[in-house]
């Protein structure tokens, strides 16, 4: 079987733009399709896994979901032979100047981003200025006319940065927000193969979540599960964000949400069983909504009782985003621990005031 | 020589050596094996210049200076911080606004690293007006790259090199395509010259190696090889561009001024008239900023004649420039031309 990085290293090496998530989701499915007994894609190109219990039928489900779409960009001009971007998912501009790009043309096609020279900016626009995304172009180092033959407004263009390994069990590349929980949930799948568990588990790769949440929406309302964990990335301590509340040590566990948007007898649950396994972890405070697939799956149709785990990631949303590979696979052990102690009446006995 | 025929392979080893200025070695391994079975005369100077000359056959001949620096722009570690996490300064001209998000090579060991960016999710829109300070940002060797690299290891962009369609792309082109042009040119080198051929050093921080290898070399006129910045985008409001500096696809770029130089008349009609001669296509730089080595050559001891050429090239001092091939074969084909050509008698008139 594919170990987590190998996996985690081929996912991140595909494109899968959120509404355009085809090519990761059959990496996906090769990868999860032993591992599950039932495979099937949701009309918004969700990818739905199931894993039998062996508990007695009716069984609760349980929905595990991770998004596998990713930010990147589009071609929104044509000028010249130059490529005019706008973004898919939140990009701040500033990363963009010099960074290497793959423009899905009638063919892929290797491009960079250029920050044109000050004279050709608006003279609003100074030495320390980010220079907006409506000013930058994509160089695909091609002729104007090759460029009007494969390129089109609305093309997708993706991120270039191949998979970096650095040590201590340290991976760097682009979209490992979300790809990173993807891993974590096929380590879950993994783990619960040789091990029994009562309820039927969902495992959902959905689509969307940067921009319309619609995997989030659609999928729980599909498979109507009893209870819904999304799993997702959270922010890591590093430069600049070393004392903020929101960021959490890398390499230091998963991380589990509280807040309105999670029951929270869900999270007690999880936060015992993370003490009683000795796995370390920490607790995200949301004031408000989690940022992720969980503020839709929490109001899907009659309302799901929701949990959000979290994976620590540095720089998200640019292509050096930077995970540890043992928090991925902590948040897959700790994921199949909850399952395999889920008892048949667990939603029966929970309630809000817990 | 046409473009099907350059040595991307040397450009391709050139283009992902590491050489930040004051820190050659790397690219002078690669140009040292190359120059050696090509030159009767190879030495190594106090800067770390390569200097290589190949002797004219009869005597008196016109000893001609060709300068490409070795040396491109990068970062310098200059102190350690927790967790893996390196302050670094810039070296050379590089716009700090090209570092958030790249990854980087790390000292002699290329240590894999990346130098991030606060997420947009904990930035304020006004805050993304600005520009990220270089002060804010870190090279980042991962949680446990912790005594790694150390203060005074050079750090560049971590660009593999590569073919695309009709044009290269690749970090340092500024000026590892002049170093792969000067390689070229002494594998060719006319007879009737004497060609000192010099790789020099410290170019983007004070053109100081050729300073002293013209010293040394002491020739009757010097050409600067170079790569020069093609600004040959859309302006924002459509209007036409008349700050394009050189454009891509137009030829070599030969230089009438720089900030640094006032090229010798003679050499640039020459140039000229022999790109004429061979229809080869060329581009005058536009005349403005910048310089090259000339700026140092043709001041050094009573004042040699001097001039620059460059390949047009994109986005330069940034993680990836983009040159075009064809520019680069007519680069080689103009200077190739132009030294078959050029006799005493280029210098007998005065400058004018």
């Amino acid at each position: 079987m594919e170990n987590t990085k190998d996996l985690l290293k081929r996912l991140i090496s595909l494109p899968g733009l959120s509404g355009y998530e085809t090519p990761v989701r059959e990496a996906i499915a090769d990868a999860w399709r032993p591992l599950a007994d039932e495979i099937s894609v949701s009309p918004l190109g969700s990818l739905h896994a199931l894993r039998r219990g062996q508990g007695a039928e009716p069984r609760p489900r349980l929905l595990i979901a991770a998004h596998m779409d990713a930010i990147g960009l589009m071609v929104s001009q044509i000028v010249d032979g130059f490529l005019r971007i706008t973004e898919v998912g939140g990009i701040d501009a500033r990363i963009l100047p010099g960074q290497p790009v793959i423009v899905h043309g009638r063919r892929d096609l290797p491009g960079v981003i250029l920050q044109p020279s000050p004279r050709l900016l608006p003279p609003h626009l100074g030495e320390k200025s980010a220079i907006e995304m409506d000013y930058l172009f994509v160089d695909t180092g091609l002729t104007p006319e090759e460029v009007s033959a494969l390129v089109r407004v609305g093309d997708l263009v993706s991120f270039a940065q191949p998979p970096l390994e650095l040590g201590g069990d340290t991976l760097v590349g682009h979209s490992l927000d979300n790809r990173a929980s993807v891993a974590a949930l096929t380590a879950c799948l993994e783990e619960l193969q040789h091990r029994r568990h009562l309820w039927d588990v969902w495992a959902v790769a959905t689509v969307q979540e940067e921009e319309t949440l619609g995997g989030g929406w659609t999928s729980p309302f599909n498979l109507r599960p009893d209870l819904a964990i999304a799993v997702d990335v959270t922010h890591a301590r590093g430069p600049g964000v070393n004392q903020d509340y929101r960021a959490f040590g890398l390499g230091k566990g998963p991380v589990l949400g509280w807040g309105p948007n999670i029951h929270p007898a869900l999270f007690k649950a999880f936060k015992n069983l993370a003490e009683r396994l000795d796995l370390p972890h920490a607790v995200e405070v949301m004031p408000r909504h989690s940022g992720t697939d969980a503020i839709a799956m929490q109001v899907v149709a009659e309302g799901i009782p929701t949990m959000v785990i979290s994976i620590p990631l540095r720089y998200m949303h640019t292509p050096v985003e930077m995970v540890s590979l043992k928090d991925i696979q902590r948040t897959g052990h700790l994921l199949a621990e909850f399952i395999t102690g889920l008892e048949a009446d667990f939603v029966a006995k929970i309630s809000w005031e817990d | 020589m046409d473009p099907q025929n350059l040595p991307l392979d040397l450009l391709e080893r050139l283009s992902n050596a590491c050489g930040v200025s004051g820190d050659e070695g790397e690219v002078r391994k690669i140009v040292l094996e190359a120059v050696k079975p090509l030159a009767d005369e190879v030495k190594v100077d106090a800067l770390g210049n390569v200097l290589a000359i190949k002797k004219a056959r009869g005597e008196p001949a016109l000893r001609v200076m060709l300068a490409a620096h070795m040396d491109e722009v990068g970062l310098m570690i200059v102190d350690e911080e927790e967790g893996g996490l390196y302050k670094f300064e810039i070296v050379g001209g590089i716009d700090p606004r090209q570092l958030p998000g790249k990854p980087v090579w790390v000292g002699k060991d290329r240590l894999p690293g990346v130098i991030g960016a606060r997420p947009i999710h904990l930035t304020t829109p006004e805050e993304r007006k600005s520009a990220i300070a270089a002060e804010s940002l870190r090279i980042d060797l991962g949680p446990e790259g912790g005594k790694k690299a150390k203060p005074g290891d050079r750090a560049v962009f971590a660009t593999p090199f590569k073919v695309v369609g009709p044009s290269v792309m690749g970090k340092a082109l500024d000026d590892r395509l002049g170093v792969a042009t000067l390689i070229t040119l002494l594998e060719r080198a006319p007879s009737h010259l004497e060609f000192q051929a010099a790789f020099t050093v410290q170019e983007e921080i004070g053109l100081r190696g050729a300073r002293v290898a013209a010293y040394t070399l002491n020739p009757d006129l010097a050409f600067a090889l170079d790569a020069t910045p093609a600004n040959d985008l859309p302006t924002w409001d459509g209007s036409e561009n008349t700050t394009y500096n050189a454009r891509l696809g137009h030829g070599p770029a030969v230089y009438v001024a720089d900030g640094a130089t006032l090229s010798d008349p003679r050499l640039v009609r020459f140039l000229l008239q022999t790109a004429a001669a061979h229809h080869i296509p060329y581009q005058i730089r536009q005349p403005g900023g910048g310089g090259t080595d000339a700026g140092a050559i043709h001041r050094q001891r009573s004042g040699i004649p001097s001039a620059s050429v460059s390949v047009p090239i994109r986005h330069a001092h940034s993680a990836v420039a983009v040159a075009r091939l064809d520019d680069w074969a007519n680069t080689i084909n103009l200077m190739l031309h132009t030294l078959q050509a050029l006799t005493p008698d280029i210098l007998a008139p005065e400058r004018s």
